[in-house]
């Protein structure tokens, strides 16, 4: 039997480990290493790493670190952060990285996505789409954005925008919730469950878990799919103390379970 | 001694860090002389099959495998797409494989039992031995395993099939003949179980 996938997300900021509120204020967490060691000591089902500076800055990759990432990591490992050309995305996957995620370069040309598929595999792709629940009049009241959630995406429906990205041979599609960042409250459901519809591919749902209820509510909701978090898998308490946990086999399990059905309701 | 064929796909690094934590020695190969010593040949492989199957044929070490295969020189475990090319051909590609291991590679997308399952399978699956075999020593009643594929390894004869997943359906995810293995996950990402696996193929 398929298992759901409990995926800690580390974002990359100023050499060092951050976790944001609504992607803003970064709190210094730890060293990126360091974090994979414990992980790896905790059999995690998988990582996520985002650098949230490079595509910001303008700058390349952090390949040296990124190296060294994937010479410690001793599970699946995705990255994302300043990738925008086919080039890029082969010089990660070499380094032996299994999926590289991309966001802000394959919204403006989905054609890279392609392009990038054909190189180094459909599995090892992977698009995030970073999205805001808005309270305006529009559409069904979400905003893709870029840029750390700086800049507006395209106009289009992140489900419309999930599926596009499927066709032009996305891998995986990374969900992540900005509203819901950093505070613990839950995913948001309702739009993981319209973009699971929609999709072939693996989904993975970032943003808002707080406890591990929430991953079973996720579980719940869409079936097998990945249920990425950050803060639950490195604050401890309602102070915020830095402590990395991770379920143990047990636990695992047991979330797990929530998960019902593997098949979806696509197509 | 162990060693890992580098053809220009997979990730080496990943099974030369798992070996060293075991305390086995791994090599690399990339040319011909690089098999001289090797007893326990590791052939790794990511992304299509035709490609794989043409930068092998690309980079002088098929013959080379070939010999040491049919003399049993050594053993052999694919992993992966290289699991996937030690059969005769694959739906996902026109080319050969390298026939090591009878059988077709088969998408999952033209199976009526996963039509409506997500594809890839990605993630980690429950892996059940289908016969005693020294590559699942300690995990006869328990092991997972981290997959991440679109087609499986339909094998001409049951008794070569020493392990199935189940994904809609029961497909062969470790096969093997004489002395060539292969597993269709990655136990060089599958934490304490694949690091079990790659001392027990080291140790066959």
């Amino acid at each position: 039997m398929l298992r759901p996938r409990l995926i800690p997300c580390l974002l990359l900021h100023q050499g060092g480990l951050v976790k944001t509120v609504g992607f803003k204020d970064p709190k210094y967490v730890g060293d990126p290493i360091n974090a994979v060691k414990i992980f790896n000591e905790k059999e995690a089902d998988e990582l996520v790493v985002l650098d949230i500076d490079a595509t910001v800055n303008g700058v390349e990759p952090n390949y040296k670190l990124i190296a060294d990432l994937a010479a410690e990591c001793r599970m699946p490992l995705c990255y994302g952060g300043g990738v925008r050309s086919v080039e890029q995305a082969k010089r990660i996957s070499g380094l032996g990285v299994e999926k590289v995620a991309i966001s802000a370069a394959a919204l403006a040309d989905p054609a890279l996505v392609t392009r990038t598929a054909a190189a180094i595999g459909r599995q090892s792709v992977v698009v995030v789409l970073d999205v805001r629940k808005t309270s305006g009049f529009f559409g069904r009241g979400y905003q893709t954005f870029t840029h750390n959630g700086t800049r507006p995406g395209p106009q289009q429906d992140p489900i419309a925008l999930a599926a596009a990205m499927e066709a032009a041979g996305a891998g995986e599609i990374l969900l992540n919730s900005i509203d819901r960042d950093g505070h613990m409250k839950g995913y948001d459901l309702q739009l993981a469950r319209e973009v699971r519809k929609i999709l072939r591919i693996p989904m993975t749902v970032l943003g808002g878990a707080g406890t591990h209820d929430d991953l079973k509510d996720l579980f719940q909701a869409c079936g097998v799919v990945g249920a990425a978090a950050g803060s639950l898998f490195v604050f401890k308490g309602q102070y915020r103390a830095v402590l990395i946990s991770y379920p143990s086999a047990q636990q695992k399990d047991e979330i797990g379970s929530a998960a019902s059905s593997l098949v979806t309701t696509f197509g | 001694m162990i060693t890992i064929v580098d053809y220009g796909l997979g990730n080496i690094g990943a099974f030369a860090n798992m070996y060293k934590r075991l305390n086995l020695p791994t090599t690399v190969a990339r040319r011909e002389a690089d098999l001289d010593g090797a007893t326990h040949i590791v052939l790794p492989g990511v992304g299509a099959f035709d490609h794989a199957m043409e930068l092998l044929n690309a980079s002088g070490l098929r013959d080379p495998l070939d010999r040491i295969v049919a003399d049993r020189r050594a053993f052999v475990l694919g992993v992966c797409v290289g699991m996937q090319i030690l059969g005769d051909s694959s739906e996902e590609g026109t080319g050969r494989g390298l026939g090591w291991i009878g059988g077709r590679v088969r998408a999952f997308a033209g199976h009526p039992a996963a039509g409506r399952l997500p594809l890839p399978h990605m993630g980690w699956n429950d892996v059940v031995p289908a016969r005693q075999t020294r590559l699942f020593k300690g995990m006869e009643n328990y092991a997972r395993f981290y997959f991440l594929h679109s087609y499986f390894f339909d094998c001409e004869q049951r008794e070569h099939v020493l392990a199935d997943a189940d994904y809609g359906f029961p497909f062969p995810c470790a096969i093997g003949c004489r002395n060539v293995f292969g597993v269709q996950f990655h136990p060089e990402k599958s934490h304490h179980w694949g690091a079990s696996l790659l001392r027990n193929f080291a140790e066959t």
